[in-house]
C-alpha cells in the first residue's frame, strides 16, 4: 500500500501557498477600500472644509489630472520614435557582437533612481534647455504651443518631458527590442531577395509585424510616465492651472508632483482630497495598462 | 553584367533612415553619459569620511552627512524584502505547484495590477493604514517598508514564477516517483533548483525599491537624526537625503548642493552593485533548463 504518512505536511505546505496568494491578494484589497473611503470625505469637500480648494474638488483635481496626462504624452511623443530607433539599431543595424552590451547600455538607464533624474533635470537639462526655449520663443513664437514669455529657468513643462521621456526609453526600447527581433526570418530574407533595401525590407516585414507590440509598449511606457513622481517634482516649477504653453513660467502641475510637494504640510481633509487626486491616478494608470494587456493579450492569441 | 537598379531616391531613403536610427540610439545615449558624468563629477566633492560617520542633527550649513539615511535605507529596505520576499515566492509556488488554472490567472491579474501601482500611490496607502491605527500625521520607517514591500512583491512573484516554471517537469516526476511527499519535492528539489533565478530576481527587484523617493517622503518622512527603530518616529532615506537636500536647500547652497551629488552618487553605485551581483548570480547559479 502506498505510504500517506507525509499528509499532514503536504496539507501545511500548500496552506502555507494558498495563504500567501491570500494575503496577497487581501493587501490589494485592503489598498482599494483604504483608498476609496480615504476619498470619500474629499468629494463633498469645499473651500471652508478643505484649505487646498478654491471651490469644489473637481476644479482643483481636473487641472492636475490634465497636467498629468499631457506631460505624459509629451513625454511618449519624443520617447516612441527614439524607442523604435533604438530597438531597430540594436536588432537590425548594429554589429551582433555589439548588440547585447549597446542593449545593457540602454537598460543601465532604468537603473537610475528617479530622484537622480530630477537632480540632472533641475542642475544640468533645464540650465542646457534654456536658451533653446529662448529661442524657440523668439523665432517660432506665432506657433501656439511656443508662445512667450520664455521661462527665464528652463523648468519648464517640456523639459520634464523631456527627463520623463528618457526614463521611459528603457522600458519601450527593451519591449520593442524583443518584438522586432521575433520578426520572421523568412519574410525579411525575402524582402532582401525581391531586391528591398534594407529600409524598405524593415517598413514592409520588421514595423507591421511589430506594430501591436510597439502599442503595448507605448502604453506600458504611458504608464510609468503617468505615475513618476519625483522627476517632475524636482524640475517642473509649478503653478497649475491649465495651460498648453510648453516654454513659459506658467505650468500645469501634476497629480504625483503635486501631492509629494503638498502631503508633508497636509492636514485632515486636505489629506483626503490628496488621497482623492492619488486614487484618480491609480485609475487612469490601471486603464492604460489594462488597454496594454489587452492588446498583448490578442497579439498572443493571433 | 548586372546593372545595379536601385534608384537614388531608395538609396537616399536607406541612407537617410540607416543615419536617423543610429542617430536616435545616439540621443539615448547622450542624456544617460550625461547623468553618470555629472554624478560622478559632481559627486566627489563629499565622499570624505565626515559623510559617511555624521548625519544631518545639528547641521545648518557646511559638513554633515548621511550616515542616518543610510542606516534608514538599510533597515526600511531589509523590512521591505522580509514582508515580500516570503510572501512573493510562496505565491510563486502557489501559482505554479498548486492553483487550479481559474484561481491562476485571477492572481496573474491582481499581480499585474499591484505591479502598475503608481509608488505616490503605495506611499499614500502605506501612511493611510498607519495613520489610522496609530492617529493622523504618523510617519514611521515600517510604513515605508510596508510601501516599498507593495512595490517589490509582484517583481518576486513574477521572477521566482519564471523560474519555477523552468524547472523541468521530469525532475519533480522523479522525486514524485521515489515517493517523496509533494512538500519535500518543492521545498527540496524544485525551489534549490531554481534558486538562483529566484535571488536574481529579489537582488533586481531590491534594486528597484531602494531608489524610490516618493513612497518614503510620504510614509516615512524626513529627519536629519539617527533613528534605529524601524517602529518609532520618522526616518530618513537616502533617496530622500537627496530630495530634501535639493529642496529644502540653505545657506550656504553649494553644501547642499554638494551632499545631494554626493549621495545620489553613493546611491547609483548601491544600485548598480546590486544589479551586478544579481547578473552573476543569475549567469553562474542560474536554473539550467536547457542542458
Amino acid at each position: 500500500m502506498i505510504n500517506t504518512g507525509n499528509r499532514r505536511g503536504d496539507r501545511i505546505f500548500s496552506g502555507l501557498t494558498l495563504a500567501a496568494a491570500a494575503v496577497l491578494v487581501l493587501v490589494l484589497g485592503s489598498v482599494a477600500v483604504f483608498l476609496i473611503t480615504q476619498s470619500i470625505p474629499a468629494f463633498t469637500a469645499n473651500e471652508t472644509t478643505a484649505s487646498l480648494l478654491d471651490s469644489t474638488f473637481w476644479a482643483y483635481a481636473l487641472p492636475l489630472l490634465f497636467g498629468t496626462v499631457w506631460v505624459s504624452v509629451l513625454a511618449l511623443i519624443m520617447a516612441v520614435p527614439v524607442s523604435i530607433g533604438i530597438a531597430l539599431f540594436i536588432t537590425h543595424f548594429a554589429p551582433r557582437r555589439l548588440a547585447g552590451i549597446l542593449g545593457s547600455l540602454i537598460d543601465l538607464l532604468a537603473a537610475v533612481p528617479s530622484v537622480v533624474f530630477g537632480l540632472w533635470g533641475v542642475a544640468v537639462l533645464a540650465p542646457a534647455l534654456q536658451p533653446v526655449f529662448a529661442w524657440l520663443v523668439e523665432n517660432v513664437g506665432w506657433f501656439p504651443l511656443f508662445e512667450g514669455p520664455v521661462s527665464a529657468t528652463g523648468r519648464t513643462i517640456l523639459t520634464a518631458a523631456v527627463v520623463l521621456a528618457v526614463m521611459i526609453l528603457p522600458i519601450i526600447t527593451s519591449l520593442t527590442r524583443e518584438v522586432f527581433k521575433h520578426t520572421p526570418k523568412l519574410s525579411e530574407e525575402g524582402a532582401l531577395a525581391l531586391g528591398a533595401t534594407k529600409w524598405e525590407m524593415i517598413t514592409m516585414t520588421v514595423l507591421p509585424f511589430g506594430r501591436s507590440g510597439i502599442l503595448s509598449a507605448s502604453m506600458l511606457g504611458l504608464g510609468r510616465a503617468l505615475g513618476e513622481t519625483m522627476a517632475v517634482t524636482m524640475v517642473l516649477s509649478a503653478t497649475g492651472g491649465i495651460s498648453w504653453q510648453l516654454l513659459t513660467s506658467q505650468n500645469p502641475s501634476t497629480i504625483a508632483a503635486n501631492i509629494a510637494l503638498t502631503f508633508p504640510e497636509a492636514y485632515q481633509t486636505n489629506i483626503n482630497v490628496l488621497i482623492a487626486t492619488g486614487l484618480m491616478l491609480f485609475a487612469v494608470t490601471f486603464l492604460v495598462s489594462a488597454v496594454a494587456r489587452l492588446i498583448v493579450r490578442r497579439l498572443t492569441v493571433a | 553584367m548586372l546593372k545595379n537598379t536601385v534608384s537614388k531616391t531608395r538609396k537616399l531613403k536607406n541612407g537617410v533612415a540607416t543615419t536617423a536610427v543610429s542617430l536616435a540610439f545616439l540621443i539615448a545615449v547622450l542624456p544617460l553619459v550625461s547623468v553618470i558624468y555629472t554624478t560622478i563629477s559632481r559627486g566627489f566633492a563629499r565622499l570624505d569620511i565626515e559623510f559617511f560617520t555624521y548625519s544631518m542633527r545639528g547641521i545648518v550649513g557646511e559638513g554633515g552627512g548621511i550616515l542616518h539615511a543610510i542606516v534608514g535605507t538599510l533597515l526600511i529596505t531589509l523590512a521591505a524584502v522580509i514582508i515580500s520576499v516570503p510572501v512573493g515566492i510562496l505565491t510563486a509556488v502557489y501559482l505554479v505547484e498548486y492553483s487550479k488554472p481559474k484561481a491562476a490567472s485571477a492572481i496573474t491579474f491582481l499581480v499585474d495590477v499591484m505591479s502598475g501601482i503608481p509608488s505616490i500611490v503605495a506611499g499614500l496607502f502605506a501612511y493611510a493604514v498607519f495613520a489610522l491605527i496609530l492617529g493622523p500625521g504618523t510617519k514611521l520607517g515600517i510604513a515605508g517598508a510596508l510601501a516599498l514591500a507593495l512595490l517589490m512583491i509582484p517583481t518576486v512573484v513574477r521572477s521566482s514564477e519564471e523560474m519555477l516554471r523552468l524547472v523541468p517537469r521530469d525532475l519533480r516526476e522523479a522525486a514524485l516517483a521515489l515517493g517523496a511527499p509533494k512538500w519535500a519535492t518543492v521545498l527540496k528539489m524544485v525551489i534549490p533548483t531554481a534558486l538562483g533565478g529566484i535571488v536574481t530576481g529579489v537582488l533586481l527587484g531590491i534594486a528597484r525599491i531602494i531608489g524610490e523617493t516618493a513612497p518614503l517622503l510620504i510614509a516615512a518622512g524626513f529627519t536629519a537624526s539617527m533613528n534605529y527603530n524601524l517602529f518609532v518616529d520618522r526616518m530618513q532615506s537616502l533617496p530622500v537625503y537627496v530630495y530634501t537636500q535639493i529642496s529644502n536647500q540653505g545657506n550656504p547652497g553649494w553644501a547642499f548642493e554638494d551632499r545631494a551629488w554626493s549621495a545620489a552618487l553613493v546611491l547609483i553605485l548601491i544600485v548598480l552593485a546590486l544589479n551586478l551581483v544579481g547578473r552573476l548570480i543569475a549567469r553562474f547559479f542560474g536554473t539550467k533548463s536547457t542542458r
